[in-house]
């Protein structure tokens, strides 16, 4: 198992050893976010008179912690599309490679590419804006870890997706993850949400992780009771997500969609 | 032991029968060509034996594995070449042979590559990206990669069929010689009738899902009183009796 998987990181690695575009697809979104959003905050505290601290840090904080549950979304869908557009799932699935197995390494890709792709965004919030979003301790590494699997499981739900309709639901890939941004609460509070779309919002792990998020800048203090329902939902969205992907695939080998997959 | 075992293997989709209860074996050591014209059922036969395609009913067995419940343990020990699946554009050909490698968990996998890059005169290829070679080079690129793991059992879907009849005949020469040191099975899928009666024991002759014939190329060209298998292939196709 352990060598089959290094051998789908292999693959990944050799990829983008030899794709400048790739490598800087990586870190350009997060990058211009957080150009975008931190002169947004520095012109907020300016203009308004807020305390700098508390927005740059709901900006620019939201901006790098939503960054991850994006880049490790694409990190998995991208990683099964490069299959598909290389017309190799073929070859893998006639492989003694399990599907579990393509997902472990696909999900090892997305961790390393998260880590990359914020790298230069971290320097940047620290270096332009004074944000550090490491002094907010070891707490962001309970948000990373949060988001980077309700990333993953967006992920499983797109591939079962890609199972069910072909290449031509690739267009989900990019789109599915931006269109939950509204109900993250990335940017504001759950109460700014109308009352009927709050019970929605609240089923989503982010939106409880971004309200930590906010309590800690304000109290100083972890929310435990936010992280634990984050905590929570992830793990019952990340098995709704397996029992969904296993019930596609099965059904993609009765259809013959993986014969067809790329078309 | 049968290197495969189908009974009475039928494909039914909600429109199409696309294989109608066909029976075939398959020994280690022998050559089974699947012949048949578009949509006659050859490539939804291989993609159930491969297991990218559940049967509606019938059952495989490959390699003594049931492939409904086990097929991880039988792919393991088969492969599969195709003109119509590619490998990674970016990568190179050594860097791709390594990929399988290690997926088919092949030991010493330095000493094979260079023994296939030898084989399949791969030698100047290797440090190439595969999106670079012309078709005949990605041919044999594929070919080598569906030998990483020396398959006890080999399925190619038109091997030669971008290649120059040189390099054609070269591949063949190689499927003969991996056949008789290795005592591997091989189904074939091919229209090059030439390459049929060549390389093949058997041939099942394929239409609308069924097997309408079956046996030894010399023993149907005689039977059908034909000169050779590609007049057998053209009375079969056209005939409406079958």
């Amino acid at each position: 198992m352990i060598r089959r998987i290094w051998g789908m990181l292999y693959r990944h690695a050799a990829m983008y050893r030899r794709s400048w575009p790739r490598l800087a697809e990586i870190a350009y979104w997060p990058t211009l976010n957080m150009l975008i959003w931190g002169f947004t905050s520095t012109y907020i505290a300016t203009a308004h008179g807020a305390p700098r601290a508390v927005v740059a840090g709901g900006f620019i904080g939201g901006v790098l912690l939503w960054e991850i549950m994006l880049r490790g979304q694409l990190g998995v869908t991208i990683g099964f599309l490069e299959e598909i557009w290389s017309r190799n799932l073929g070859h893998l699935f006639v492989s003694p490679l399990r599907p579990g197995e393509l997902l472990g390494a696909l999900v090892i890709v997305s961790a390393v590419r998260t880590l990359v792709g914020l790298l230069p965004a971290t320097i940047i919030a620290y270096l332009l804006y004074s944000y550090n979003i490491l002094a907010l301790g070891p707490v962001v590494l309970l948000f990373f870890i949060n988001l980077l699997v309700m990333g993953w499981w967006v992920a499983l739900g797109i591939v079962s997706l890609l199972f069910r309709y072909g290449a031509g639901a690739e267009a989900l890939a990019w789109t599915i993850a931006f269109g939950v941004t509204p109900l993250a609460c990335v940017y504001y509070p759950l109460t700014a949400l109308p009352v009927w779309l709050q019970p929605v919002a609240q089923a989503l792990p982010a939106a409880h992780i971004f309200e930590g998020l906010r309590a800690a800048l304000l109290t100083h203090a972890m929310d435990w009771r936010q992280f634990t329902l984050a905590t929570g939902l992830n793990v019952v969205w990340a098995i709704a997500a397996i029992l969904v992907f296993a019930g596609e695939f099965r059904r993609a080998r009765v259809r013959g969609a993986l014969l067809a997959i790329g078309e | 032991m049968e290197a495969i075992r189908v009974e009475n293997l039928t494909k039914r989709y909600p429109h199409t029968l696309a294989v109608d209860g066909i029976s075939f074996t398959l020994a280690p050591g022998e050559i089974l060509g699947l012949l048949g014209g578009n949509g006659a059922g050859k490539t939804t036969t291989i993609a159930m034996l491969l297991g990218l395609l559940v049967p509606t009913s019938g059952r495989i067995t490959v390699l003594g594995r049931d492939m409904a419940r086990d097929r991880f343990s039988a792919l393991a020990r088969m492969n599969f070449s195709s003109p119509y699946i590619a490998l990674p554009a970016r990568l190179t050909v050594r860097e791709n042979l390594v990929v399988y490698g290690h997926l088919y968990n092949v030991p010493n996998l330095k000493r094979r590559i260079a023994a296939l890059a030898e084989q399949f005169n791969l030698g100047t290829l290797l440090n190439r990206p595969a999106g670079e070679l012309s078709a005949g080079q990605k041919t044999r690129v594929a070919l080598a990669k569906s030998l990483i793991n020396t398959p006890e059992l080999l399925l190619l879907d038109e091997p030669t069929a971008s290649l120059d009849p040189d390099t054609g005949d070269y591949v063949r020469t190689v499927l003969e010689e991996y056949r008789r040191t290795q005592r591997a099975a091989i189904l074939l899928a091919s229209h090059n009738m030439g390459e049929v009666e060549r390389l093949c024991d058997n041939v099942l002759m394929l239409k609308t899902g069924r097997i309408v014939d079956r046996g030894p190329p010399e023993d149907l060209i005689s039977r059908y009183g034909r000169e050779n298998m590609e007049q057998v292939f053209l009375h079969i196709a056209r005939s409406e009796a079958l």
